[in-house]
């Protein structure tokens, strides 16, 4: 009996030429849709830095001699502090960091030259506002190696340094895929992910539960409509839409952020097709589960807010501790995350990203089947 | 073979029983009315019918398919237009029917609906957004929808509601048209004039069937009787009747009371006495079927749920 076909590719070709006349005459989801991807990326491509620079610092210096004189330019030289404040006492330094309009407090004692003339180890002390422990990290690791070695060159000793230093344990960091450790070449990846995963879940999560609101799911389902072709019907669409915004954030960060692009494209696409399946199967699933609208956006966003904090977007990843990480494993995005930083700054392919890639793809059946088995074809 | 033949339906919701051994038997061609007040389990019983809620007991045949396990063979000959209007808003009058042509595999398209927006005189608007139609308007397009698939049963639940008496009107003459050509309706309604236009009526409450039959048996077996009561101050005059003996209900229409009750008698000898007074005309009068469901829901209203 041909009526009773699971999927008929005429019924689902109905219901998605429903879908796209609907997405067409909703002009400001639209927009969203194409906007909100492009604003995100400017906003956080722009404005997120793990490695601040120019961090405000005062010089509580009650010698002020050539040693420590070089000291400060060195330390000004490294482009992470910038002196803005002179202050006279220890208690207006105090103040100063306390306020937070320094993060750095640097303190040279008078005997500093003295010290250095007579060859007594000389001590500098640098207070940091370390609240935030990352934003001064940076800083912080830069300033031995910084203030040594301009205390050596003012006393003429450079090249007995480096001689010294060969004999000793020599290190050699590469900084691999990111020497400049440029924040964006992390963020705009990420934000790949990021976007698609806020917009196509919270998009297909309001798609199902818009028709049981309106009243049109109950004749939806009294016509000859079944939960495949709905479900496929209410999907597709918006991997379309996926894929558009892909290509703008593409090409956003080829043209805006200059992230290099290592891998191969194809690769990534199938990447992103997986992983915008995955997600409005997902939102699909949600809105199974919703009865209203409102509803959908809340699980939404009770989804959204732990996977874009564990998936490793926001912070490292193996900075978490174990139980966390597992956590963050059941999250497509923390797999995609992977494969789309490795691809785009490290060309890596599949040998590489095999298990990664063999993950993302079990997302699809594993929400696919939640999505069917919750789906109420009768009103019970 | 009946178009409908349900028997023992019943269906909870939670821990209330919405529809209790509801047993409902329709010909091929009737137009039959489903009458009952509000929340009275008119909605469930449709749906169940359409398959669209299974019963959580009762068996039967619709179309000669089997209401619990044959569904989707249900749905495909059956057009079920719901209370609220359930089409797309943001689509227009030819792109909804576009929608349902395609769904149920018409071909070819374009031709289905325009053969259907002209039968139903709705050429003239098909390219206007379904939701700023009026509720007339709406009413007609959801009715071309339910009928474009020449289904061979339509359940029509509270089709008319807030609609105007010309567009009433011309929906009922549509469903008699259709009738005529062979398709059986069931339809809800709240409305007497509405009743009396269905070859039967059924009548629900409380999730039972209390009465089926045409309008004429449905008033004969209700067994009441009514005289009616021509005063110059009816309204004074209704408060003393509703309290002598016999007397069941009492309405005023215009000048006019209706007074109704069982008891013929005892009805009789009350009104006797009213008779004689000056100005009062009392004479037997025709019990309506709006007499007959005040009576239903009078009776049933005091029943704890």
């Amino acid at each position: 009996m041909p009526a009773m076909v699971l999927l008929s590719p005429n019924r689902l070709l109905a219901i998605l030429a429903k879908e796209f006349v609907q997405m067409r005459r909703d002009r400001l989801t639209f927009a969203m849709m194409l906007v909100v991807p492009i604003i995100q990326l400017l906003l956080f491509g722009f404005a997120i830095n793990n490695d601040p620079r120019g961090l405000p610092a005062a010089l509580l210096a009650t010698g002020n001699d050539r040693y420590a004189r070089a000291v400060v330019t060195a330390m000004e030289a490294t482009n992470y502090f910038r002196f803005i404040a002179r202050p006279e006492s220890a208690a207006a330094a105090e103040s100063l960091i306390a306020s937070g309009r320094v993060s750095f407090v640097v303190t040279i004692p008078a005997d500093f030259g003295r010290r250095v003339e007579r060859g007594d180890a000389p001590v500098l002390l640098v207070e940091a506002d370390a609240t935030d422990p990352a934003a001064s990290s940076g800083a912080i690791a830069a300033l031995q190696t910084v203030a040594n070695r301009a205390l050596l060159r003012e006393q003429g000793r450079e090249a007995l340094a480096a001689d010294q230093q060969r004999a000793a344990l020599s290190v050699i960091i590469h900084r691999r895929y990111n020497p400049e450790a440029i924040s964006q070449y992390n963020i705009v990846p990420g934000l790949l992910g990021v976007i698609l995963q806020m917009t196509m879940v919270m998009m297909t999560a309001m798609a199902l539960t818009r028709e049981i609101e309106r009243g049109t799911m109950e004749n939806l389902l009294a016509m000859p409509a079944t939960p495949a072709e709905i479900m496929l019907g209410k999907v597709l669409p918006y991997l379309v839409v996926g894929g558009v915004q892909v290509t703008v954030v593409l090409i956003a960060a080829r043209g805006l952020f200059g992230i290099p692009f290592i891998g191969s494209l194809g690769f990534l696409i199938l990447s992103v097709l997986i992983f915008v399946a995955a997600l409005v199967l997902l939102g699909y699933t949600f809105s199974t589960l919703a009865r209203t609208q409102m509803q959908a956006m809340q699980l939404t966003f009770f989804f959204f807010l732990p996977s874009l904090l564990l998936s490793g977007f926001m912070f490292p990843f193996s900075g978490m501790p174990v139980w966390a990480q597992w956590l963050g494993e059941i999250f497509p995005l923390t797999h995609f995350l992977r494969v789309v930083r490795a691809v785009m700054l490290k060309g890596a392919g599949i040998t590489d990203l095999g298990s990664e890639f063999a993950i993302l793809c079990l997302f699809i059946p594993l929400y696919a089947l939640l999505a069917l088995s919750r789906f109420r074809q009768t009103l019970d | 073979m009946s178009a409908i033949d349900v028997r023992g339906l019943t269906k909870s919701f939670g821990r209330k029983r919405v529809v209790d051994n509801v047993s409902l038997r329709v010909e091929p061609g009737e137009i039959v009315g489903f009458l009952g007040p509000n929340g009275s389990g008119k909605t469930t019983t449709i749906r169940i019918i359409c398959g669209l809620l299974t019963p959580d007991a009762g068996e039967g045949t619709v179309l000669g398919f089997d209401v619990r396990r044959q569904s989707r063979r249900i749905k495909r000959e059956v057009g079920y237009m719901t209370q609220r209007f359930s089409f797309y808003e943001d689509l227009t009058i030819a792109e909804n029917l576009a929608f349902v042509a395609r769904l149920y595999g018409l071909r070819p398209v374009e031709n289905a609906v325009r053969r259907t927006l002209a039968d139903l005189g709705l050429t003239s608007r098909r390219d206007q957004l379904a939701g700023t139609l009026s509720g007339g308007w709406k009413q007609r397009l959801a009715l071309a929808a339910c009928i474009m698939h020449a289904p061979r049963l339509l359940l029509l639940d509270e089709p008319t509601a807030g609609v105007d008496p010309k567009a009433r009107r011309e929906f009922w003459e549509e469903i008699h048209r259709l009738s005529a050509g062979g398709l059986t309706v069931l339809v809800s309604t709240h409305y007497m004039d509405e009743a009396e236009r269905c070859h039967r009526i059924a009548y629900i409450s409380y999730g039972t069937m209390l009465a089926t039959g045409t309008v004429a048996e449905v008033i004969r077996d209700s067994g009441l009787h009514t005289f009616l009561v021509d005063s110059d101050n009816p309204v004074e005059l209704a408060d003393f009747v509703a309290t002598l003996p016999g007397v069941e209900q009492v309405a005023p229409f215009g000048r006019t009371l209706h007074v109704v009750g069982r008891d013929r008698a005892a009805l009789a000898a009350s009104l006797a006495p009213v008779a004689a007074r000056p100005g009062i005309a009392v004479r037997p009068g025709e019990t309506s079927l709006e007499d007959v469901f005040i009576q239903f829901m009078a009776r049933t209203g005091a029943r704890p749920e």
